[in-house]
């Protein structure tokens, strides 16, 4: 399985990334999770890549069909073809209320809203990787909520950890087919 | 044992702290900063009972630890492109000294034009310094090369510092599941330090004076010699490691289904993985590729590829670097390696600056030339650049001249 995750620098695609990867290796998987760095700074587009198999994992190569897309930023719609090489049959996770994908199966979440209300805020940016991840999971149960959640308090400590995982369960719970 | 999710990077650091180095220098430099982080976060929470010594330079960084290796520790550095490139004069001091070192080499090209992605550019260069070079293909390996580094280094056949490298990004930034061993098998498994001598403030010891120029002449045999034995030894570490920590990787060359192909190709590095995964799909349609990984550059495994590679009807070497005005250096290496036995030959040339290389990229290159194979009946392509997509054709790289070069 092969997922790409499209935001903007600083919005937290690469640790969503990471995230769904450390997820699926707690469950006893095979993943990867590696950031594609080009010339980006904060604000621009980036994307960020995962692949889980039950086998090793031997190709290194970028992800150029992948199973699922995960869109942080509603904006990125307006800037890359974010469905570019989507498999068909593919389904997008999109921080957006509106904003889809046609010919595949999409799923929603206000993801800056659920961020913005829980102080998931940096620099005035809201970060929405967590956020993502619990939308990802309801759309795909490519990893468990639990797993997920496990990861998210190994990685953010205390207070942090406890923001992020109500994060993850308000996307989960509020991510709807759209 | 325990599985983490590490980058090839932390990989890297959990190796340094399981070999319970005692000395660690560096200067930061991308893609390689995230390995000294993580050891000086190590330090700091007393996980590693270490020195960590900041320095302006990456010369001084690998003086530092050349210094405190001579005094008997167990010293560690690491580096990339630019920063290896600064420290090559001490490169070569450590190697000239005999000096048992490990130095971890985060593979990226070197510019201009500015660049952080891979290619192989760094570690070639690193060739005739008297270093024993390994590089691997995944995080997992990344740690146990690295453990096995020290071994290899400071085995008295060798007493030569040991490079390790691996692929920017495409492993030091990547996250995937690396057994980490339990520290007390690795204590019982790496012996304590070795070396040729050690140098203290009551000893009397000259280093790097002028010698005679017939002894200099015999020091670079000696040199030689210890490379030739290394590969013994790295043969021996690799079995060894395997008995205690349950994995082999086959020594200097990984075999991945050499044994009954007509095509080999030669490569090294993580984009082994997709070569081999081109590999099953190629086995698929009837034409029988099977992968060289070439783990050590050097000692070069002349004996071994001859072995290997002598009797097949092609062999594809693949280089992800170029020696300017001459060609690929893998191809260079393996081609004087099977001159005797008149194999046929060809060398790819790509995914230089950390441009995607993917398995369908692999198989287009294996098909082309194999074809070509089938035309001609024997084969000698010295240099075959695969170029970037979308720049094939001569008027594409024509405008990007106009524009750029």
């Amino acid at each position: 399985m092969e997922i790409r995750f499209h935001g903007r620098g600083g919005q937290g695609a690469v640790t969503a990334a990471n995230l769904l990867a450390d997820a699926a290796i707690r469950e006893g998987k095979y993943a990867q999770a590696f950031p594609h760095f080009g010339a980006e700074r904060r604000g621009a587009p980036v994307v960020a890549f995962a692949r889980i198999s039950d086998r090793p994992i031997e190709i290194h190569s970028r992800i150029k069909n992948p199973d699922i897309i995960v869109v942080l930023d509603p904006r990125i719609f307006d800037l890359v073809n974010v469905a570019d090489g989507l498999k068909p049959g593919g389904i997008v996770v999109a921080n957006s209320t509106v904003r889809r994908v046609e010919g595949y199966t999409n799923y929603c979440v206000d993801a800056t809203g659920i961020a913005r209300r829980l102080g998931l805020v940096i620099s005035g940016w809201p970060v929405v990787n967590t956020t993502m991840l619990g939308a990802l999971v309801r759309a795909t149960g490519i990893v468990s909520l639990d797993s997920i959640l496990g990861v998210v308090r190994e990685n953010f400590r205390g207070k942090l950890g406890e923001v992020n995982s109500r994060a993850v369960l308000e996307a989960y719970e509020s991510a709807r087919r759209c | 044992m325990v599985v983490r999710s590490l980058t090839g990077n932390y990989a890297v650091a959990y190796a340094v702290k399981l070999a319970r180095v005692q000395v660690v220098s560096a200067y930061p430099i991308t893609p390689q900063t995230t390995i000294v982080e993580k050891l000086s976060e190590m330090i700091e929470k007393g996980e590693l009972k270490a020195k960590m010594v900041r320095v302006e330079s990456e010369h001084s960084a690998l003086a530092t630890v050349f210094g405190a290796a001579s005094g008997g520790a167990r010293a560690f550095t690491a580096t990339s492109s630019h920063g290896l490139l600064y420290m090559h004069e001490v490169v070569w001091w450590a190697a000239g000294s005999r000096i048992p070192l490990v130095m971890a080499v985060v593979a990226r090209s070197i510019g201009p034009p500015w660049n952080i992605h891979v290619d192989h550019q760094d570690i070639f260069d690193q060739r005739d310094t008297g270093w024993i070079i390994g590089v691997a293909q995944e995080n997992q390996e990344v740690l146990d090369m690295t453990l096995q580094a020290f071994r290899i280094s400071e085995d008295p056949r060798v007493y030569l510092p040991v490079m390790v490298g691996l692929d920017g990004f495409i492993l030091s930034h990547t996250r995937a599941p690396v057994d980490v061993p339990d520290q007390d098998l690795v204590d019982e498994w790496l012996p304590p330090r070795r070396q040729p001598y050690v140098i203290s403030p009551e000893t009397n010891v000259v280093m790097g004076n002028i010698a005679p120029d017939e002894v200099h002449y015999l020091m670079r045999y000696s040199m030689h010699e210890a490379m030739e034995r290394a590969k013994r030894v790295i043969e021996e570490v690799d079995r060894s490691y395997a008995e205690v920590f349950g994995r082999s990787y086959g020594g200097l060359i990984e075999c991945y289904k050499c044994d009954d192909a007509d095509i080999l190709v030669v490569i090294t590095g993580s984009w082994s993985g997709d070569a081999k995964h081109a590999a099953d799909r190629l086995r698929s349609i009837g034409i029988n590729v099977g992968v060289a990984r070439v783990r050590f550059i050097r000692p070069w495994p002349r004996e071994r590829l001859v072995e290997i590679a002598r009797d097949k009807k092609l062999v594809i070497v693949f280089d992800r670097a170029v020696s300017m005005g001459s060609l690929g250096p893998l191809f260079m290496e393996v081609s004087s390696t099977l001159y005797p036995y008149g194999t046929s030959l060809a060398g790819v040339i790509a995914g230089l600056a950390g441009v995607d290389v993917s398995y369908e990229d692999f198989e287009r290159a294996i098909k082309t030339l194999v074809s070509k194979l089938e035309e001609q009946g024997r084969l000698y392509i010295p240099q075959f650049w695969l170029f970037p997509e979308g720049f094939e054709s001569e008027e594409k790289r024509l405008e990007v001249a106009r524009k750029w070069l």
